[in-house]
């Protein structure tokens, strides 16, 4: 048995120092290596564009984010679709030509005589991370009292409604907010209005000549950030707290952890990213649907934490990208080289089958995932104290003291 | 300013007023319930009817509350096994047994007698097996462990639908007679109604037969109360669990049949009926089984009224919302469900 300071040191991460500058260089790099890759002979068909990969971005993103939810505090988020829409949404109603009504601009590329309101998509995406930060504590507050398992099936309700409410949005007492199923489009796009008049940055990506690289750039940047944040937050005062609840609950509120406040944060900084991200896809896609907005989106970013190692940041990116990967462009691209060996099989339609399999496989055989967080790790093969803090079946927490004061 | 801050967190966890809001949330539905009532009643009660037909198959909801009592697990994939048990019901009756819609009754009747004999069995094997293979080795894991591999489940179960049966829907309803079986006024018992009593009901006397009267349906209940000291007292665990996924898979079964004579499913059509009969377990108390079914009934009247009513409903377009609405509610207002108050082993 080692002493404790040794085993505390174990449980810091440190991974080579080159590893995390060569993989940001090749990132950046990507959209310029593209071409002469997907030439080679064998894998080169294999390479995603530059568009698919912005699209694999933005959903790592998410997976990040809800990392924070899942891996940090240990609180089963079903529904995290949910924030993904609010952001999507935000991006709708703050830069696109929806609210006829009004005329608003405000740092936007596109002309001056567009209706609606059109605010540049850089506070855009500051507001949809907040506004979905609001969404997250609107669902937090009442439900994170619950166990995890009662936890899973509230937040999995609200990401059934929220897309119900998008979709049924279009007539709120005659206000049409949601423009219903054919969603809005088009969002305004992402851009540089006032550096373009200085230098090469184009105003607006979705008309400029490299849009793929534009968006693809911007979007690894906003991974790098939603990345540092997230590491940020794990070694932060809260970040540790999310641990200890995580690990185990009543021992965190016994050492004076305030359960509800450290749970809510938990889910509000993980909600906001997954904001951000909508958001931007939203631009990149130019529109939001109600379509996009269904439960499976939900697992497949748990699918991703999962695969990647949950808590872990690293595995999650990488499990993240993996598996946006298959579902963007792998899948179909091997469902092409299996219909010309002469199979008839479509590995497309059973994706959410093949998740599935990697879900249960994983928790079988590889709980803590592909690159597991050693802490996590440690939970594991030692075991963690497990009863529950609110238990609904006596009614009733198990010690009443956070009930006041926090 | 933090003093104002407590005070206002104090109000707003006072029991007595969330009593109040949860009342008076209740209130506001009776009186709606109400005006409708009186603006049709004959109208009202036919939608009352339909809301009973829906409610006997939330039956279903049964098995998530034998298995969360016992595993403290929300099985996801129950919906699913549902599903592909409606679809390999759709195959027996109409393509084995070549069932059509000029059959005779007779005929339709031993069907689905024939149809059960073969579901039941099977589905109760394959959720014991489901059981098996993906729950039973996370015994002691962690406590989301399990339930993300439920969810995972869920998708295997429902892709293997996908795979046997494609995106086409399959209905029975052909099979049994249309209209209205007899007429009490203007008030219509339909044939619908009739058949999903007459399947439904002997599986639930069997089962609280079951659960209350047979040894290892003490058992159950033991296991349920209190694992650890069941296992002391010689109470086999894994084989009691083994059992409980058994029944609840045959459960899955016959409620699988009755949706597919009421109404039409395919591979996902479990899901989402599985979630609706989750919100159904938890509002009359998971783990009750009484509970269970009074929670059905009252999730498919509001289902029924919900789309039947006239007077300010909201319609069709907002089922799902208004069924998770009523889910986030009672996990606010009363956790432990409506019949909480009992043992949570119930029956």
């Amino acid at each position: 048995m080692s002493s404790l300071a040794s085993r505390a040191k174990d449980l810091r991460s440190s991974p080579n120092k080159w590893v995390a500058p060569a993989v940001i260089l090749l990132g950046l790099l990507y959209p310029f290596l593209e071409e002469p890759l997907s030439t080679l002979p064998l894998i080169g068909d294999f390479m995603p564009s530059t568009g698919t990969v912005v699209v694999m971005i933005a959903f790592t993103m998410m997976a990040v984010g809800l990392n924070i939810v899942v891996g940090y505090c240990g609180l089963l988020d079903l529904g995290y679709v949910a924030f993904y829409a609010v952001g999507a949404y935000t991006a709708g109603w703050l830069a696109s030509q929806h609210f006829e009504q009004v005329t608003f601009h405000f740092g936007s590329s596109v002309d001056n005589d567009q209706v609606g309101i059109h605010v540049t998509m850089w506070i855009v995406l500051i507001a949809a991370g907040l506004l979905t930060m609001l969404a997250g504590i609107v669902i937090g507050l009442p439900t994170l009292r619950l166990r995890g398992d009662y936890l899973a099936i509230v937040t999995l309700g609200f990401g059934e409604i929220i897309p119900q409410v998008v979709r049924n949005g279009d007539s709120f007492g005659g206000f049409n907010l949601t423009n219903g199923t054919f969603g809005i489009a088009p969002i305004d796009s992402v851009g540089f209005p006032v550096l373009s008049s200085i230098a090469f940055f184009p105003e607006n990506f979705q008309t400029s000549d490299n849009r793929e690289r534009w968006y693809y750039l911007i979007a690894f940047l906003l991974l790098l950030f939603t990345i540092f944040c997230s590491v940020r937050l794990r070694d932060s005062r809260l970040g540790r707290a999310w641990i200890a609840i995580r690990e185990d609950e009543t021992a965190a509120a016994a050492m004076g952890v305030p359960l509800m406040k450290t749970k809510t944060w938990a889910y509000a900084l993980g909600a906001f990213f997954g904001g951000v991200a909508g958001a931007y896809y939203a631009s990149f896609k130019s529109g939001a649907f109600p379509a996009d907005f269904y439960f499976n989106i939900s697992v497949f970013l748990l699918c991703m934490v999962i695969l990647g190692g949950m808590g872990s940041i690293w595995g999650v990116t990488v499990g993240g990208m993996i598996l946006a990967y298959l579902n963007f462009s792998g899948l179909s691209t091997i469902g092409s080289k299996i219909q010309d060996a002469g199979l008839n099989f479509d590995p497309t339609k059973y994706q959410f089958g093949i998740y599935g399999i990697i879900i249960v496989l994983m928790m079988l055989f590889r709980p803590t995932g592909l690159i597991p967080e050693r802490r996590h790790k440690v939970e594991f093969e030692e075991g963690v104290h497990d009863t529950p803090f609110y238990d609904v079946q006596t009614e009733g927490s198990l010690t009443d003291r956070d009930r006041g004061n926090d | 300013m933090s003093d104002t801050r407590a005070r206002v967190l104090r109000t707003l966890r006072n029991p007595k007023l969330v009593n109040g809001i949860g009342l008076g949330l209740v209130a506001l539905v009776g009186v709606w319930l109400v005006v409708n009532f009186v603006k049709g009643p004959q109208e009202f009660v036919n939608v009352a009817l339909d809301g009973l037909t829906r409610g006997s198959i939330y039956g279903v909801a049964l098995g998530y509350t034998l298995v969360y009592g016992i595993l403290q697990l929300i099985n996801f994939a129950h919906g699913d096994v549902f599903s592909l048990s409606g679809l390999v019901a759709s195959t027996m009756l109409l393509s084995v047994l070549g069932l059509t819609g000029s059959s005779s009754n007779l005929a339709v009747i031993g069907g689905i007698v024939i149809t059960l004999a073969i579901t039941i069995p099977l589905f109760a094997v394959v959720n014991a097996t489901i059981e098996r293979v993906a729950y039973r080795p996370l015994r002691h894991a962690p406590r989301l462990t399990p339930l993300i591999t439920a969810v995972g489940m869920s998708f295997i179960v429902s892709n293997i639908s996908l795979a046997l049966y494609g995106v086409d829907f399959e209905s029975g309803s052909e099979l049994i007679p249309q209209g209205a079986a007899f007429s009490i006024g203007e008030i219509n018992v339909t044939w619908k109604l009739v058949f999903a009593l007459a399947i439904i009901t002997p599986a639930l006397v069997a089962l609280s037969w079951f659960v209350g009267y047979t040894r290892q349906g003490k058992a159950m209940r033991a296991v349920s109360q209190d694992t650890e000291a069941s296992a002391m007292m010689g109470i086999n665990v894994n084989r009691t669990i083994s059992v409980t996924f058994f029944i609840a898979g045959s459960l899955a079964a016959v409620a699988g049949l009755v949706f597919l004579l009421e109404y039409n499913l395919r591979y996902d059509t479990g899901f989402e009926l599985g979630l609706i009969a989750f919100t159904a377990a938890v509002l009359g108390g998971i783990g009750n089984l009484a509970g269970a079914v009074l929670g059905a009934l009252l999730i498919g009247f509001v289902q029924s009224f919900n789309e039947g009513l006239t007077w300010f409903a909201p319609g069709g377009d907002w089922t799902r919302s208004i069924v998770f609405g009523i889910l986030i509610a009672v996990l606010v207002f009363r956790p432990q469900g409506l019949l909480g108050e009992q043992t949570p082993e119930g029956a």
